[in-house]
């Protein structure tokens, strides 16, 4: 497993990908944290409304792209064969694999650290809840990329990979969101909006970035990201039968 | 050490694989033939573990490759047809890569790697990228790959697909050499190659053995003294195939 761990991040730092994503992410997370979410402005030292609330935004958009190599690569290139005929079970591939994109963004979050020494220096934040919106923001991440890794082991294209896995953590992103579920509630009965709700990342990731650590959220996010893994594992097999 | 028996895959209503059963034993080079399509690939692919077969058996120095895949899969060396390769590394990190997921370690690793190295050529090449390789050396890198553990077993896809004449010559002079100790099966269209390294062949025909016999004995059965005559005689042509 830590065999195919090591091969899978290094491969993402021997090709632009694993940059690319780091450059954007921190791009990205600094640029909106700067502006609308007003960190200078709002004066307020807490990092959940300026830094941390953009976090779930970006992901839908980048957690796919390091994800949608995994296994449509594999496919693609009919490396799998190779993996396959391997004395490794798939599961311990499947984990390793997993892991070396989880690393990818870890470093990614990781190297926000600026901003937490910035509001440090600023003012007198709460650590502990940063650290906690640390985590949910992790947990997110790890979803979105379990997901991904699922839409992977259908397809041996990336670009469709790419498609079907952000569409899914857009839903996953808007469908919680309370602006849009607001708008839902109009048009939609009431369980159908529960359903959708439920399968938002808000609520869970709220709590977290807010400081709160409660169980229920912890068992929301392993259980989706071990659904997608096992169904991936399941996924692969049909494949070859 | 290669035992086949019964072996059987069905693809929805296509029998790519039917009953088939043959042994291959240590110090034989079994010649796999047959036209595309005949189910040689796919017979490949099940007894090295890749697919669950849909009836019957294959065993790997006794042991079942459906039962115990892990310590099956220990004992073969396999070359997939396209010979997949992780393009982004080079070729040592690659060899590397795939004795440490065989479990080698440490010195062992090191001399499997540059053993491998050796028996295949790629010594000008070791440090170079994947992705920048001719199609020789991808094949003869995937080749290195298979004989990293030294298996008692090996089963190579067409391993002279797409190599120029001195490359063919070598593989099957290096086939003919690893034979002599271990049990080889290799699928080729190629018939001379039958003669040139086979101790024996089968031809198959939409997955069913039409002919098994020595080189000499098939060359008797033809008739003609022609392995292609033979070929053509036992074998559908794509444009029948209703």
């Amino acid at each position: 497993m830590f065999t195919i761990f090591k091969r899978e991040l290094k491969s993402y730092f021997t090709q632009p990908t694993a940059y690319a994503i780091i450059v954007i992410f921190l791009l990205f997370s600094m640029a909106l944290a700067f502006t609308f979410g007003k960190f200078i402005a709002v004066g307020d030292a807490s990092l959940e409304w300026s830094f941390l609330f953009w976090h779930p935004w970006i992901y839908m958009l980048l957690a796919p792209a390091v994800g949608m190599r995994l296994w449509a690569d594999e496919q693609r290139y009919g490396t799998i064969e190779l993996l396959g005929t391997f004395p490794i079970s798939t599961w311990k591939v499947i984990i390793g694999k997993y892991l070396a994109g989880a690393s990818v963004w870890l470093i990614a979050l990781l190297l926000t650290f600026p901003i937490v020494l910035t509001v440090n220096y600023l003012g007198s934040p709460d650590n502990g809840s940063i650290l906690s919106g640390y985590i949910g923001s992790f947990l997110v991440c790890c979803t979105f990329l379990a997901i991904t890794m699922l839409v992977s082991a259908f397809t041996r294209d990336q670009v469709v990979c790419l498609i079907v896995s952000v569409s899914i953590c857009v839903l996953m992103v808007l469908g919680g969101y309370d602006d849009v579920t607001l708008q839902l509630a109009k048009i939609v009965s009431p369980s159908v909006l529960e359903g959708i709700t439920a399968l938002g990342v808000w609520s869970h990731f709220s709590s977290l970035s807010r400081g709160l650590f409660r169980f229920q959220d912890l068992v929301w996010f392993t259980s989706l990201i071990s659904v997608s893994l096992l169904g991936t594992s399941a996924i692969l097999s049909a494949k070859r039968a | 050490m290669i035992e086949v028996v019964n072996l059987t895959k069905q693809f929805g209503i296509k029998r790519a694989v039917d009953n088939l059963s043959f042994t291959v034993k240590k110090g034989e080079v079994l010649g796999f033939l047959g036209p595309n399509g005949a189910g040689k690939s796919t017979t490949m692919r099940m007894v090295t573990g890749f697919i669950p077969p849909t009836a019957g058996e294959a065993k790997i120095c006794g042991i079942s490759i459906v039962d115990s895949p892990a310590e099956a899969k220990k004992r073969i060396g396999y070359l997939p047809e396209s010979a997949p390769l992780y393009n982004d590394m080079t070729v040592t990190g690659f060899l590397k890569f795939c004795a440490e997921v065989r479990g080698l370690k440490g010195t062992a690793k090191k001399e499997a790697v540059e053993r491998a190295i050796e028996t295949c050529f790629l010594t000008s090449v070791a440090q170079q990228a994947i992705e920048t390789l001719s199609k020789g050396y991808r094949h003869r890198t995937c080749l290195a790959q298979a004989l990293l553990h030294d298996p008692e077993v090996l089963i190579l896809d067409e391993p002279t697909d797409g190599l120029d004449p001195n490359q063919k010559y070598e593989v099957r002079q290096l086939i003919k050499r690893l034979g002599e100790t271990k049990a080889i099966l290799f699928s080729t269209h190629i018939l001379e190659e039958v003669e040139a390294a086979c101790t024996r062949a089968v031809i198959v025909d939409r997955g069913i053995i039409v002919a098994d016999g020595t080189p000499a004995e098939l060359l008797a059965q033809s008739g003609t003294g022609s392995l292609t005559d033979l070929f053509r005689a036992v074998t559908t042509r794509d444009t029948e195939v209703s």
